[in-house]
């Protein structure tokens, strides 16, 4: 392999690593607010407010049912108004942002209610607000889970990433394309095949140890 | 002023009657049990009394403020005046002993030093001093208990409930958390109400003692008098405290089981006691089994006994003097 093609290599995992790392913090910024709120406003929650739960629910599976692939042509131009263009790597972080949010909501959601209910129970008790019983017991009892979550989704953002290389976002899957694919350059193919196998294996093996280690021992 | 006085409160879930004018007091230092089988009503009325749960109607007066009322707010600063002990433990797995036990006075806001002092005091009380900085997953059923103890004694509470608190534990383990509990009713003082379903923990805690049917207070006393006739009867279902046309009435009798027996035996001079007895349905006829103990062995009182009873079966023969 050409030193050349080493270098397209390197440059192409940077830049897909800023989208998927740029993006995935954006999710846990916006998604984990929202899992708490629904979680609050749930049928079972905390503070009931059906007339807000459900449209946001609504709202969130919305977005997740439109394919990826559409979503980034319908944000061309919101994606304009907040970078001032469509193209790069910059621009790819926000739709990746906008898909990531309620797909780490709703995993972030599952993780939030499989908190045992005597442990809010338990805070309640000692006379805890609603507030405290978010920050004591929701977020660090259910930490391993999101810990995992998190990682399915930036797992779940490189293979998303990919494909917004299609349109002109760089990374990864843009040197796959243009190079691997269009002008039949196997060996550069395989090179990010590779690299993105790495890259997945090794998030995910970061990830269960974080996970495991925010357990301390329970379950 | 009683600490905690319960004024008729009664609970409804979907149409089902949970609890029903229940009335109580218990005074500063008393020690209350309350027991009744599971589906009772006990663990809605421990819920209600820390304001867990809200009674349809009646009070809750705690210290003169009533729980069923106030608002949501001003609840919140008094359940951090009642400690609570739970069944299953409820401890916080992301955190060690220690900041379990330290996490009321968190919530109350008292300063870290301060924390650290009345954590030191609680892991001595209850033995646990090795283990402060251990996570709850390493720890043993009535260790994770003790933790429980301490961590609802942190912020110095008025009161103290306790949801069947050694339910969930083996007999050695259990007698040793009453016993614990038992030394933090007699010499701090705190005031304890506990529920349970087993009779050994309400004569080994409890001064006094509340039995609970059906969502209704059967008995109340103190545990001498109201545990002596145990196993309680078997209420029938559907039983309602006031009376709709056409009902039957369900009645408990106390009778002189001589009253009974001796008309049988009235051409005899022998005499009967009865040991046991169970009142049986079989098809259409209610028959009254009962385990009878006549003082002689000769044959001309158990003629008279076939005469009337439905059947006479001779189990065997014991000393004058058992």
């Amino acid at each position: 392999m050409s030193r050349l093609i080493l270098d397209l290599l390197l440059r192409a995992t940077a830049e897909t690593l800023e989208m998927v790392l740029a993006s995935g913090l954006l999710a846990v910024i916006g998604g984990l607010p929202l899992a708490v709120l629904m979680m609050l406003t749930g049928p079972s929650g905390l503070c009931r407010m059906p007339w807000l739960s459900r449209p946001l629910g609504l709202l969130i599976d919305a977005v997740r049912a439109v394919p990826f692939i559409i979503l980034l042509v319908l944000l061309i131009p919101f994606t304009r108004y907040v970078v001032g263009t469509s193209l790069g790597t910059t621009a790819a972080i926000v739709p990746l942002a906008i898909a990531a949010i309620p797909y780490f909501a709703r995993i972030a959601e599952v993780s939030l209610r499989e908190v045992d209910p005597g442990l809010i129970d338990a805070v309640r008790a000692m006379g805890g607000t609603r507030w405290m019983v978010v920050r004591y017991v929701l977020l660090p009892e259910s930490l391993p889970g999101l810990i995992s979550g998190f990682t399915v989704t930036l797992v779940t953002l490189v293979g998303a990433s990919a494909m917004a290389g299609a349109i002109g976002a760089g990374g990864l899957g843009d040197l796959a394309i243009r190079y691997g694919y269009q002008r039949f350059n196997t060996p550069v193919m395989l090179g990010v095949v590779l690299v993105l196998i790495v890259l997945v294996t090794g998030l995910q093996a970061l990830g269960n140890v974080c996970s495991r280690t925010a357990r301390h021992g329970s379950r | 002023m009683s600490l905690l006085a319960v004024e008729q409160i009664s609970r409804q879930f979907g149409g089902q009657t949970a609890l029903q004018d229940i009335s109580f007091t218990v005074e500063r230092g008393d020690s209350l049990g309350i027991i009744g089988r599971s589906g009772a009503g006990k663990s809605t009325l421990l819920r209600c009394l820390n304001g867990l749960e809200r009674p349809d109607s009646g009070r809750i007066l705690f210290e003169g403020e009533d729980l069923a009322a106030v608002p949501d707010n001003r609840l919140v600063m008094l359940r951090r005046k009642i400690g609570f002990v739970f069944q299953h433990f409820n401890l916080l797995s992301s955190r060690t002993v220690a900041s379990n036990i330290a996490l009321p006075l968190e919530i109350t806001g008292a300063p870290a030093p301060q924390r650290k002092k009345r954590v030191a005091e609680l892991l001595d009380l209850v033995g646990l001093s090795d283990h402060a900085s251990k996570y709850p997953a390493l720890l043993s059923g009535g260790q994770k208990q003790r933790v429980g103890i301490a961590r609802a004694l942190a912020a110095n509470p008025a009161l103290l409930l306790c949801d069947e608190a050694t339910s969930a534990l083996d007999p050695e383990t259990t007698s040793s958390i009453l016993k614990l509990l038992s030394d933090i009713n007699h010499n701090l003082g705190l005031t304890l109400v506990f529920i349970t379903h087993e009779m050994d923990v309400v004569r080994q805690l409890g001064r006094h003692v509340v039995v609970l049917e059906h969502g209704r207070i059967i008995a109340r006393g103190t545990p001498d008098s109201v545990l002596q006739n145990d196993p309680p009867l078997r209420l029938p279902s559907g039983l309602s405290p006031t009376a709709r046309a056409g009902d039957h009435t369900v009645l408990r009798l106390t009778l002189d089981t001589q009253a009974l027996i001796a008309p049988l035996l009235a051409d005899s001079a022998a005499q009967a006691t009865v040991l046991d007895a169970q009142a049986r349905q079989t098809g259409g006829t209610q028959t009254l089994e009962a385990l009878v103990q006549l003082s002689t062995s000769t044959p001309d009182a158990l003629s008279l006994l076939q005469a009337t009873a439905q059947s006479v079966e001779v189990i065997g023969y014991v000393p004058s003097d058992t």
